[in-house]
């Protein structure tokens, strides 16, 4: 069985992984869950942000701009639904997220530890600034700040989630 | 497998999925008043569409209401301007209608309030060419009865008497020729005198004694006493007396009762028969026709 596709594009040797069947959905669902989960819980999990880790691991993994802006989409208009924001604002912020990490993951190498702690750092602050500028052009709230000392704690502890979390999930691919 | 990416095809992906997603956003999401933002942004995307049209659509009206539809606007203009001078004269005429059909339902109001006397309407048809004495010819002559000496009045009262007759036009000596005179008296005292005119608009009451009561706005009548006029007719008002040291009469100025500036028609007296001048303000416009011809109908 084959389970790595050998990309044609700008960096050819880069490999492109495939997941067990069902992984994807099974990883997005318990993502959003224990997002819903820990912060309910615990008050310092607020700062997580599973289902933007999720994305991005697949997007970094998968490297290919449609699906990883497609699954962006998905797990963005769910985390809406299960929020009480508007539709469409994690949908969007997660859709550029998913998109961008495609397509820089086809770029560099984004297996070592400390590739993905600085790809999380700055997605995270991507993804953060996506979501304010969506909320101050669209529904006039002008309370998110593009950065600050808390978004920059959270963004460094995601990364940090990242490093632990990432090989984890790559133990779900498919063997080469 | 060998997937070849299509960057194209994953940009336009992504925005399609991003526009789809702002449009979810702003269908769920309200702005003041409640309205939801995908209206704001259809109303704010079509507004400057219709203004630019209306725009578009007022100065192409206004251009072709100011420029072109204006060709024959100079043609248009003069034909209005002659129509206007048209209808000047035509107002002027009815007016001048309107004033004399006043003049002669008060003429005919008077006429019939003194059926029983005769008299004959007439139409001033001209003045005299001398200016220092005030004659005007109406158009009744010898044979419509007229002599000399008869009376000329107006509803308003005294104008003069008969100068001269010809077979059909008459001339009248105005009250206010130097040489005209009129027994008249003062309403209030019965005081007699004689009015006399003096070449000017005023006319003046003589032989009115410095003891006498004269105030002015005095209304002076006909005596009678001058066999020309009957009794009671309006001569004029009193518009100033001064009691004179020097001569045994007082200086009385008057005003003339009857437009002697303005006489367009009037009557003659037939005989010196009296007027009953409270009949007149009894009479109805509705009373028979006169004996007499008005102007209009005299010829």
């Amino acid at each position: 069985m084959e389970s790595t596709e050998i990309y044609i594009g700008p960096e050819p040797h880069i490999e492109v992984h495939k997941y067990y069947g069902g992984v994807v959905p099974a990883v997005v669902v318990l993502a959003l869950v224990l997002q819903a989960f820990f912060p309910a819980h615990f008050r310092r999990a607020n700062y997580l942000e599973l289902p933007l880790l999720v994305t991005l691991y697949f997007a970094l993994s998968k490297r290919n701009p449609s699906s990883g802006l497609l699954l962006g989409t998905v797990i963005g208009l769910l985390q809406d639904s299960l929020s009480r924001t508007p539709l469409g604002l994690y949908g969007i912020a997660k859709t550029l997220v998913g998109y961008a990490g495609s397509s820089i993951g086809t770029r560099i190498d984004v297996e070592h530890p400390i590739a993905r702690f600085l790809l999380t750092f700055g997605f995270y602050l991507f993804h953060h600034a996506v979501f304010a500028l969506t909320s101050q052009l669209l529904l006039a709230e002008h309370n998110e700040t593009y950065i600050s000392v808390p978004i920059l704690i959270a963004s460094v502890v995601n990364a940090f989630i990242a490093i632990a979390l990432f090989p984890l999930l790559d133990r779900f691919r498919r063997p080469s | 497998m060998i997937a070849i990416p299509s960057r194209h095809k994953s940009l336009t992906l992504l925005a399609a999925v991003v526009v789809a997603q702002v449009f979810l956003l702003a269908a769920q999401i309200k702005r003041e008043r409640q309205v939801r933002l995908i209206r704001v942004w259809a109303v704010e995307l079509i507004s400057p569409v219709q203004r630019v049209s209306s725009w578009t659509i007022y100065n192409l009206e206004h251009g072709w209401g100011n420029y072109i539809s204006l060709r024959n606007t100079r043609q248009d203009n003069e034909a209005l301007r002659s129509e206007l001078d048209r209808l000047k004269v035509r107002n002027a005429e009815l007016e001048g209608a309107a004033r004399e059909a006043d003049r002669l339902a008060a003429m005919l109001n008077f006429r019939q309030a003194h059926a029983d006397v005769p008299m004959a309407a007439a139409r001033v048809i001209g003045g005299s060419p001398d200016s220092g004495s005030q004659v005007v010819n109406i158009d009744r002559g010898s044979r419509d009865g007229i002599r000399r000496d008869m009376g000329v009045i107006t509803p308003d009262g005294v104008v003069g008497k008969i100068l001269a007759v010809y077979p059909d036009i008459s001339q009248v000596l105005l009250l206010g020729d130097k040489e005209s005179g009129v027994g008249a008296l003062l309403a209030n005292t019965r005081t007699q005198g004689v009015v006399r005119g003096s070449g000017k608009p005023d006319l003046s009451m003589d032989y009115v004694s410095n003891d006498s009561k004269v105030s002015a706005g005095e209304a002076v009548l006909t005596s009678g006493q001058d066999r020309i006029f009957p009794k009671d007719l309006p001569v004029a008002t009193v518009a100033e007396a001064v009691t004179d040291r020097k001569a045994p009469f007082m200086k009385i100025l008057l005003k003339p009762a009857a437009h002697l500036d303005r006489l367009e028609e009037v009557l003659v007296l037939l005989t010196r028969q009296d007027l009953d001048l409270k009949k007149e303000a009894e009479a109805s416009p509705a009373a028979p026709p006169p004996a007499a011809r008005t102007p209009a109908s005299a010829r």
